[in-house]
């Protein structure tokens, strides 16, 4: 298939392209129930019934019967460049959306090329649904071409997989598929379909009743013993903090937890994925907890005599190490996945179920306070790290990475989709940009997949078509899947991309010049000249070296119709802290540097704090 | 820090008799680090359900950990850990003792100590069969080993509650009581 790419003059936002597969056309294709059609409609048909209107993917030997039919389905299929690009595509339109992304690949390569996608949504349970061609299924098991047990590699890091081998099994199959993958804890799903059950000819049957799985159970109910059990702790914690996760996100609960926090007057300390769950600007948030975390925030969790976690899995990022971890407090933890629960931090009040409904539950009997103590001791805690905005600091002429981050912060008014890659630029990006709403940061967390950012934020974009979708991302990880811009460029799908561009694989840099003595090895890295790379793709790109000019290109980025890469030359050799080393104590962080100047004499501007309670 | 002391637990495990639910289960156990001391499997008297024996190594906590991951099997029916509950507990072996028609009254004595039975026979061979649990039959092992011990099979455990505890009797609903 030869590529055209769009040419860089053209109108390239991609709406109208999107709606020609949206609702409407699906309402108006035809009832084909009871129909004898091939395998490959009724994959078609059963992806229109589960409400599909864009799929990510590369055609391949043992998926062409599906891709031909395709043909005449009003559903939009995206080209990627690699499949792993599919993937990200399928969680970045799945995070953005709350709905299941859907991604497609051949046997084979194809799929093993899913892996890493795969893997990434299983670890932050986002609803996915993948689909492979198999080899014929007389050929399973006989090392045919491009034959691989993918069922077999998918196992571990699956939410459940399917191997299809006859027509008639792929409509039921495709609707347990969905409905497994966004029930209950949501995860990736992958249906493998053999290429002559895709062939053979079937009746088309959609029931429209409940899946019946008699073993799956996703949804819990806490008891009432263990709600009254929490509402008791709450009352009587003296210094309770709310550990929020991306439970608030996946359950919709970020009104329920205003309201509860504000009753309750307990503050609000968030993991990365759960940013944008409670509000930056609300004055009981603190901001980020756990290895980049606020100094404050993590202090606050060692000094707390109650943690109530929501929809947050007491990650090793989060927690440093547990034998120290938040010593003096109870634990209640409001967890949807049982297997959760007391699996790194021993709790001491479990409840069961989504988030939302348990604090739905819990708000009624929530007694008003205000802990003015306890917020105060909070707010000495901040003592000086909390006091400026970093706008407000000199320009020392150094192009600070967090500069770059807080201007797009201001110049976006905190309203732009945010997609970020892994490491540095990643941790920058959750500390300088206030994330007000939810769904608007979209990361790769338990995985942390170099990559992710730009094909993510592709599927974001067509999830949602009128958010300003940006990407933050490093100069290493940009380039593990770049070749994503030519879906840009062919989609017309418009992102714009700032890569923070430090000439080093920068987090491994800072591990190594914390931990291994500076010894920087396989950290430089050299990279194309950006600028040139987007132009070579018929989309815009700049260099911007200096501070003064970051809000001026934000702007000129937005304003461009298509894709636009930004190469921000950052400082190279910066860290981000407060850091707490892997497996240390919370509170045993690694605090800027007080002074950056050369001679060790006491700097009269630091000109980055940590991070600014800023405005 | 609390005292972990892991010992050996007897699961009972229903699942849909679907391709490919045996290497789920076994790589959920491999995958979470769960020490398997032995695993059976095989059918029930309802068409569709298999039913697996698993003995683990594990503390309590690690316990319902396995219960609550193993739920989260789709193709997983029921699980139940019986290690404190009144229970059958049952191993078989077959045992292929080298011996000649001099020792072979002896031996039939000593598999009668132990309700062994002889099930073969050969002029320089005996095979015994023994079911019981891993006690009993290591005591007829290590009595045997003086003779000679040319060959021996064992099962892993099947177990089963005493007294009336019907099983997959919640199926299809959506809550429970959990093991946390």
């Amino acid at each position: 298939m030869t590529a055209q790419p769009v040419p860089s003059d053209a109108p390239s936002d991609s709406p109208e392209r999107i709606r020609t597969s949206g609702p409407d056309a699906r309402r108006a294709h035809p009832d084909r129930r009871g129909t004898r059609l091939t395998g490959a409609q009724i994959i078609w048909e059963s992806l229109l019934r589960e409400d599909v209107a864009v799929v990510f993917g590369y055609p391949g030997g043992a998926i062409m019967p599906g891709y031909d039919a395709m043909i005449d389905f009003p559903i939009h299929h995206v080209l990627v460049r690699h499949e792993q690009g599919a993937a990200h595509m399928a969680d970045g339109y799945a995070r953005a959306s709350g709905e299941v992304g859907v991604c497609v690949a051949t046997s084979g390569p194809g799929a093993t090329n899913l892996v890493t996608g795969i893997a990434t949504a299983m670890l932050d349970s986002i609803p996915m649904v993948a689909i492979t061609g198999q080899v014929p299924s007389s050929l399973l098991g006989t090392d045919a071409f491009q034959e691989t047990d993918i069922t077999g590699v998918t196992l571990p890091i699956t939410k459940h997989n399917f191997l299809v081998t006859r027509a008639d099994e792929i409509a039921p199959t495709i609707r347990e598929a969905f409905y497994i993958a966004r029930s209950g804890r949501p995860g990736p799903v992958l249906v493998d379909i053999c290429k002559d059950a895709q062939q053979a000819l079937a009746v088309f049957e959609w029931s429209d009743a409940p899946v019946a799985l008699p073993g799956y159970r996703p949804s819990y109910i806490p008891l009432a013993r263990d709600l009254e059990n929490a509402l008791e702790l709450i009352h009587a914690a003296k210094r309770p903090i709310i550990l929020a996760g991306q439970g608030i996100i996946k359950s919709n609960a970020s009104e329920v937890l205003i309201q509860f926090a504000e009753a309750t007057g307990v503050p609000v300390a968030l993991t990365l994925l759960g940013l944008g769950g409670f509000p930056a600007s609300h004055p009981l948030n603190l901001g980020m907890m756990g290895m980049h975390g606020e100094a404050w925030v993590n202090h606050a969790i060692q000094e707390s005599d109650l943690l109530i976690a929501l929809g947050m899995r007491f990650d090793d990022r989060v927690t440093g190490k547990l034998t120290t971890y938040a010593p003096y407090a109870k634990k209640i933890h409001v967890e949807l996945d049982p297997s959760e629960i007391n699996k790194n931090v021993k709790v001491d009040v479990a409840l069961i179920g989504d988030v939302r409904t348990v604090l739905s539950a819990l708000m009624p009997h929530a007694k008003e306070s205000a802990r003015p103590e306890w917020r105060a001791r909070i707010d000495d805690l901040k003592g000086d790290s909390a006091v400026r905005d970093i706008q407000s600091l000199p320009d020392t002429g150094d192009l600070h990475a967090a500069h770059v981050i807080h201007d797009l912060w201001r110049a976006t008014e905190g309203n732009a989709l945010v997609v970020t890659d892994v490491g540095q630029h990643q941790m920058w990006e959750a500390q300088y940009y206030k994330h007000n709403a939810p769904r608007s940061l979209i990361t790769s967390g338990g995985l942390g997949t170099m990559g992710f950012a730009l094909p993510a934020a592709i599927g974001a974009k067509f999830a949602r078509p009128d958010a300003n979708v940006w990407v933050v991302v490093g100069d290493g990880g940009f380039q593990m899947t770049a070749c994503a811009l030519t879906t840009c460029a062919q989609e017309g799908a418009k992102v714009n991309v700032a890569i923070i561009n430090n000439g080093y694989l920068g987090m491994v840099r800072q591990w190594q010049e914390f931990f291994y003595g500076g010894r920087y090895v396989a950290t430089p890295i050299r990279s194309p000249d950006f600028v040139k790379l987007a132009d070579a793709h018929g989309l815009v790109g700049r260099r911007v070296t200096t501070r003064a000019e970051v809000m001026d290109a934000v702007r000129w980025a937005e304003a461009q119709p298509g894709t636009v890469v930004i190469d921000f030359r950052v400082k190279q050799e910066d860290a981000v802290y407060p850091m707490v080393p892997a497996g240390a104590d919370l509170h045993d962080m690694i605090r800027r540097k007080p002074s950056e100047k050369p001679d060790g004499r006491p700097a009269a501007h630091n000109p980055i704090f940590e991070t600014g309670a800023d405005e | 820090m609390i005292h972990r002391k892991h010992i050996l637990r007897t699961f009972v495990i229903y699942v849909e008799d679907k391709p490919g639910v045996l290497n789920r289960a076994a790589s959920l156990f491999r995958r979470r680090g769960y020490n398997i001391e032995s695993l059976n499997v095989g059918q029930t008297h309802v068409a569709g359900v298999s039913r697996m024996t698993v003995v683990v190594e594990a503390d309590d906590d690690t316990a319902k950990r396995v219960e609550a991951n193993l739920y989260k099997l789709v193709n997983v029916l029921e699980v139940q850990d019986i290690t404190h509950r009144p229970r059958i507990e049952r191993e078989l072996a077959l045992i292929k003792v080298r011996c000649g028609h001099e020792k072979r009254g002896e031996i039939m004595q000593v598999a009668e100590v132990f309700e062994g039975r002889v099930v073969d026979m050969s002029p320089d061979a005996i095979v015994l069969e023994i079911t019981g649990t891993p006690d009993k039959i290591h005591g007829l092992v290590t009595v045997l080993e003086t003779y000679g011990i040319e060959e021996m099979v064992q099962t892993g455990s099947v177990a089963m509650t005493r007294g009336s505890v019907p099983p997959l009797t919640h199926l299809g609903t959506a809550t429970r009581e959990l093991p946390v």
